[in-house]
C-alpha cells in the first residue's frame, strides 16, 4: 500500500445525502384500477343472490347493536361505486402530480371489503360475526406485531433480522416444554424470551463480531431452528406429550365494563394478558426509539455508525444491545403459539409468520407503529379466510388460504411507497 | 489547552504512516498541518482522536501523559474534531446530532430535548452561526453542516478542536467565513489544528505552520513564508505552482453542448440546460462546488447517461444517444472523477490498464486474442513517456500511488487519437509533483488543437489552466467567463451570484 491511500482509508464515504425525493407516478391509480376491476368481474361472473347478515353484538354488551341485513348484490355494487369514485379520484390527483390522499385508500379499501364480505355471505344461512372477525384478527396479529417490533429494533440498529421465524419457532417450542413442566404460562412466557434471546446471540455474533452477511445467517439460523425444533418434536415431545408438550395457557382477562362496549368491548378488552402487552409493547417500542437515550443511540449506530462511533458510542455493544432486546421481544410472540392459542406445541408451527413480520417491518417502514399495524392487517387477512370458511364462502379454501400471503405481497410491492431503510441497515461496522 | 505530541509513530504493516512526529499548539493558537495528500496528516489526527492507538510516543495535555482507548475519551479529556467527512447522522435533527453521546435526559433516560436546542441556539449565537436547532441535517447545505459539526465539538467544551482539510467542500466565501469563526476561537483561547493542502489559506489563517511529508516533520514555516517556499518544504523540491501556456490558437474543430439535461432516477434534474461552445485549442474549466452537476456532465459527454436530453457535437456530429462506444471512437478521451471505482481496474497491471478501452481490435487484439508483445512494448513505451514511476509494468495499478495512477489513466486517454479530452478532476489526490506532469500534458493536448474540458473544484487549479471558466450551480451555468476574471467574483458565481457583467456569451 503506499502512502496515498492511507489517508484515504482514514476517509471512507460518509452518508451521501441521497434523499427520497416523492415523485408521484400513477402507479397508485392503476392499482386501485386493477384491483377494482377484478372484483367487479368477480361480483359480473359470480353473482351471489340472497341477503348478507352481519352481526355486531353479543349477548354480554350494555345494550345490543341490530344485525344488519342486506340485499347482498346491491351492497356489492354501490360498494363497487364507491370504489369506483375512490379510483376517479386517484386518477384526477396523479394527473395533478399529487398523491392519492390516505383517507381515499382507506375509503377504498374498506368499501371493497364491505362489498366483499356481504357478496362471500349472501344466503349463507350462518350470521357473519363482525366481532369474531375483528378480535380474531387482534389474536392473530400477535406474534406478526412482536415479531416485526423485534425486526424494527433490530433493523434500527443496523442488523437485519431474517431469523424472526426462527426466535418464534423456538420460542414457541421453549414455552411449549417449560410451560408444560412448570404449569405456569408465565414460566413458558419467560423461557421463550429467553429462547428467542439466544438465537439472537447468535445473530448477533456472526453479524456483529464476525461480519457475516446477515441475511446468509438468518436463513440458516431459521433452517436450523425448524431442523432442531422437528427433531426434538418427534424424538421427544411425541412419546411424552403429556408431561413435556401441554401447558396451561393463559386466560382472558375481560377489563370490567369496557369490555361490554359493543363491537370495541369483545374486540379489545376481553383478551390475554399477552394481547394487552401487545398494545402496552408497540407504544414502549416507539417511545424508547424516538424519545429515550437509548433510542436516539441505537437509530445513530443504524445511520451512520462511525458517527456514534466518533461521538464515543460503543457501535457493537449498542447493536448486540439491541438484537438482544429485538429477540426479547420477539420471543413474546413466539409464547403466543404454546401458552395463549393452543396448548401445544406443532411443528413448524409458525407457518411463515416470521416472514410475514419481516415484511411487516418494510410495510410499517421501519417504525414501529405503522410495523403493528402492518401486522393488525396481516394479522385480519389471516382472519378473514377463517371466517369465510365458516359462513361458507364460495370461494375455495385453498384460494383464501392465500390471502395473507397475497395481501403481504401487494403490501410490500405496491402500496409501501418509497420508503427509506435506516442507512447502515445490514452492514457490519468495522472499526479502523 | 496545551497540546503536546511527541514521539507518535503509526505503522500500518510495512507501511510507516507517521515516524516519530512532534508537535506542540499552544492555546490560542492556530497551528496548520500542511502536507500532501497521504503524508500522514489525517492518520496523526485519527491517534490524537483516539480512532488509532500510536505505535510509540506520547499524547500530552498540559503535560499530563493522556491515553485514549477511543474518541470517547479524546473528547472527555478536551479534544474536538472537525472530520473531512462530517460524522453527522443526516436524518437527525441539529438538536440530536451535537446532543448524541453526551445526552441530558430526565428520569427514566428519556431525552431532553429542551436544553439540546438551548446549547445549540446558545453557542450558535455566541458565533452568529444562525443554525436552526430542529432543522434536519440532511437539509442543510455543507457550510451550515460544517458549523454543526463545530457546535457539536464546542458544546462538549472542547479546548483543542482539529479541523481535517474543512475547506473541501466549501465555496471560497464559506472558507472565508470559516476563517473568521476559526480566528473568533482563537481568541477565545482555543487551541486550533488547521490541517489542509492549500498553501493559500495556511497563509491567510495560520499561526504557526509544521510542515509534513511522507509520515515527517520536514520543517516548520512561519505565515509569511511565500507559496513557492512552503510548496516545496512540502514537495521536497522546487515546484513550479504556475501553468505556463501560451495563448491559445483556436481551430475549427468545437465541441458545442446545446441544452443539455440530465435528469436524476426519481426526475430531479442535475444538469438543468446547459449550453456551451469549446474550440479547438482551448481549455475550458468547469468550476464550482462539488456536487454541482458537474460530475453528471462529464459523463453526458460521455454517453453514461440515458436520460441526458439536449444535444452534443463533436465536430458536428451529434453524439447524444450513442453508445460509449461509439463515443469513444469518435475520439472523446475521458479522465474520470474516481480513477479507483471509474478509472482503473485495481487487481489489473499497468499494462492491462493501458489498453483497456482498445480491446476491439488490432493492434492489441487479433482473432479474438490478446497481443501480448504488442501490449507490453506499448506499456514500457507509455510508462517511460508518462513518467509512471513503477517496478515494473506488471504491477497491479492498485499499489501505484495516486499521482502515478493518475499517469497511467491519463497515458491511456491521451494516447489514442483525440477528438476531445474531458478530465474530471485530474490532479485529486495527486501529489505536487505528479500534478505539475499532468497540467503539462493537458495544455500540450490543448496545444495539438484539441478542445479540451477540465472539471475541477479547485480555483487555483480552475485559474490556471483555463482559458475561460464556466461556474455551475446546482446544475446550471451561473456564467462562461476568462480565466483572468478576480477570484473574488468566481467565488461569488460557485455561490450562485452571477457577475454583473455577464461574461463572454457560450
Amino acid at each position: 500500500m503506499t502512502a496515498t491511500t492511507v489517508d484515504g482509508a482514514t476517509a471512507p464515504q460518509a452518508a451521501a445525502p441521497s434523499r427520497a425525493v416523492s415523485t408521484v407516478t400513477p402507479k397508485a391509480a392503476i392499482a386501485l384500477g386493477v384491483v377494482l376491476a377484478l372484483y367487479a368481474l368477480l361480483l359480473l361472473l359470480a353473482p351471489h343472490e340472497g341477503d348478507a347478515r352481519f352481526r355486531l353484538s353479543t349477548e354480554r354488551d350494555l345494550f345490543v347493536l341490530p344485525t344488519l341485513e342486506v340485499p347482498a348484490l346491491a351492497t356489492a355494487w354501490v360498494c363497487a361505486a364507491i370504489g369506483l369514485a375512490v379510483v376517479a379520484l386517484a386518477v384526477v390527483r396523479n394527473l395533478g402530480g399529487r398523491r392519492v390522499p390516505l383517507w381515499g385508500t382507506v375509503l377504498y379499501a374498506a368499501a371493497l371489503l364491505v362489498g366483499f364480505l356481504a357478496w362471500a355471505a349472501a344466503g349463507s344461512p350462518r350470521d357473519l360475526s363482525v366481532v369474531g372477525l375483528l378480535s380474531g384478527a387482534v389474536v392473530l396479529c400477535v406474534p406478526i406485531v412482536y415479531g416485526a417490533l423485534g425486526g424494527v429494533i433490530g433493523e434500527r440498529a443496523g442488523v437485519v433480522n431474517i431469523a424472526i421465524e426462527g426466535q418464534l419457532l423456538a420460542g414457541a417450542f421453549t414455552a411449549a416444554i417449560v410451560g408444560s413442566l412448570t404449569n405456569s404460562p408465565w414460566a413458558g412466557l419467560l423461557a421463550a424470551m429467553v429462547a428467542s434471546v439466544l438465537v439472537a446471540l447468535v445473530l448477533g455474533l456472526f453479524a456483529i463480531t464476525y461480519k457475516v452477511n446477515q441475511i446468509i445467517v438468518g436463513v440458516v439460523l431459521n433452517v436450523l431452528v425448524i431442523g432442531l425444533t422437528s427433531f426434538l418434536y418427534s424424538q421427544v415431545l411425541v412419546p411424552s406429550a403429556e408431561v413435556l408438550n401441554t401447558t396451561t395457557r393463559f386466560a382472558r382477562i375481560p377489563i370490567p365494563f369496557l369490555e361490554r362496549i359493543p363491537l370495541l368491548g369483545p374486540v379489545l378488552f376481553n383478551q390475554t394478558i399477552v394481547v394487552y402487552l401487545m398494545f402496552v409493547m408497540v407504544f414502549a417500542v416507539w417511545f424508547a426509539l424516538y424519545r429515550t437515550r437509548w433510542g436516539l443511540r441505537v437509530r445513530a449506530v443504524g445511520e451512520h455508525p462511525k458517527a456514534a462511533d466518533t461521538v464515543g458510542i460503543d457501535v457493537v455493544r449498542t447493536r448486540y444491545r439491541a438484537v438482544v432486546t429485538a429477540g426479547a421481544v420477539a420471543g413474546i410472540g413466539g409464547a403466543f403459539y404454546t401458552v395463549v392459542s393452543i396448548n401445544q406445541f406443532n411443528r413448524e408451527m409458525t407457518a411463515g409468520a416470521g416472514f410475514i413480520a419481516l415484511a411487516a417491518v418494510i410495510f410499517g417502514k421501519w417504525n414501529p407503529v405503522r410495523a403493528a399495524l402492518a401486522g393488525l392487517l396481516f394479522g385480519f387477512a389471516t382472519n378473514l379466510q377463517n371466517v369465510l370458511s365458516v359462513v361458507g364462502s364460495p370461494v375455495p379454501s385453498q384460494f383464501m388460504l392465500m390471502l395473507p400471503y397475497v395481501v403481504t405481497l401487494l403490501a410490500v410491492a405496491g402500496l409501501v411507497g418509497r420508503s427509506r431503510p435506516p442507512a447502515a441497515d445490514g452492514v457490519p461496522y468495522t472499526k479502523e | 489547552m496545551r497540546l503536546e505530541l511527541r514521539g507518535i509513530t503509526k505503522r500500518f504493516g510495512a507501511l510507516v504512516a507517521n515516524d516519530h512526529i512532534d508537535l506542540v499548539v499552544e492555546p490560542g493558537e492556530i497551528h496548520s498541518l500542511l502536507g500532501e495528500n497521504g503524508a500522514g496528516k489525517s492518520t496523526l489526527m485519527n491517534v490524537l482522536y483516539g480512532l488509532y492507538t500510536a505505535d510509540e510516543g506520547q499524547i500530552l495535555l498540559d503535560d499530563e501523559v493522556q491515553r485514549f482507548d477511543g474518541p470517547g475519551d479524546a473528547m472527555a479529556a478536551g479534544i474536538g474534531m472537525v472530520h473531512q467527512h462530517f460524522m453527522l447522522v443526516p436524518v437527525f435533527t441539529v438538536a440530536e446530532n451535537v446532543m448524541l453521546g453526551h445526552e441530558s435526559t430526565r428520569a427514566g433516560g428519556v431525552l431532553d430535548l429542551d436544553s439540546a436546542r438551548e446549547v445549540v441556539r446558545e453557542i450558535s449565537a455566541r458565533f452568529g452561526f444562525h443554525v436552526d436547532p430542529d432543522a434536519l441535517v440532511e437539509d442543510l447545505p455543507v457550510g451550515v453542516q460544517q458549523r454543526v459539526e463545530i457546535i457539536k465539538a464546542l458544546s462538549r467544551n472542547a479546548d483543542v478542536l482539529v479541523l481535517d482539510e474543512p475547506t473541501a467542500v466549501l465555496t471560497p466565501q464559506e472558507t472565508d467565513e470559516l476563517m473568521g469563526i476559526m480566528r473568533q476561537l482563537r481568541d477565545e483561547g482555543v487551541a486550533i489544528v488547521f490541517i489542509t493542502h492549500k498553501l493559500r489559506e495556511v497563509r491567510a489563517v495560520a499561526d504557526r505552520i509544521t510542515v509534513i511529508r511522507h509520515g515527517r516533520v520536514v520543517g516548520e514555516a512561519s505565515p509569511t513564508a511565500t507559496d513557492a517556499e512552503l510548496a516545496s518544504l512540502m514537495v521536497g523540491r522546487a515546484v513550479e505552482l504556475t501553468v505556463h501556456k501560451e495563448t491559445p490558437r483556436l481551430g475549427d474543430n468545437a465541441l458545442e453542448v446545446r441544452d443539455l439535461v440530465v435528469t436524476s432516477p426519481d426526475g430531479q434534474p442535475l444538469v438543468d440546460g446547459v449550453s456551451f461552445t469549446v474550440r479547438g485549442g482551448e481549455v475550458l474549466v468547469v468550476a464550482g462546488v462539488q456536487g454541482n452537476g458537474q460530475t453528471e456532465l462529464t459523463e453526458a459527454l460521455l454517453g453514461l447517461h440515458e436520460s441526458a436530453r439536449g444535444s452534443i457535437r463533436l465536430d458536428g456530429h451529434e453524439i447524444v444517444g450513442r453508445s460509449v462506444r461509439r463515443i469513444l471512437d469518435a475520439g472523446v478521451g475521458f479522465v474520470p472523477e474516481d480513477r479507483t471505482e471509474d478509472g482503473l481496474v485495481a487487481e489489473f497491471t499497468i499494462a492491462e490498464n493501458l489498453i483497456l478501452n482498445r480491446t476491439d481490435g488490432p493492434p492489441f487484439v487479433r482473432g479474438g486474442s490478446l497481443q501480448l508483445d504488442a501490449r507490453d512494448d506499448f506499456a514500457r513505451e507509455k510508462v517511460a513517456e508518462f513518467d509512471v514511476r513503477t517496478q515494473g509494468i506488471d504491477v497491479p495499478v492498485g499499489r501505484l500511488s495516486g499521482g502515478n495512477q493518475q499517469k497511467v489513466v491519463l497515458a491511456r486517454e491521451l494516447s489514442r487519437d483525440l477528438r476531445l479530452l474531458v478530465a474530471a478532476q485530474p490532479t485529486r489526490g495527486v501529489d505536487v509533483g505528479s500534478i505539475e506532469f499532468i497540467h503539462k500534458r493537458i495544455v500540450a493536448t490543448r496545444d495539438a488543437g484539441i478542445p479540451v474540458v477540465v472539471v475541477s473544484t479547485e480555483l487555483d487549479e480552475a485559474v490556471a489552466l483555463a482559458d475561460r471558466i464556466m461556474v455551475m450551480y446546482r446544475g446550471k451555468v451561473v456564467g462562461i467567463v476568462p480565466s483572468t476574471t478576480p477570484r473574488d467574483v468566481l467565488g461569488l458565481m460557485m455561490a450562485g451570484i452571477a457577475p454583473e457583467t455577464e461574461g463572454e456569451a457560450a
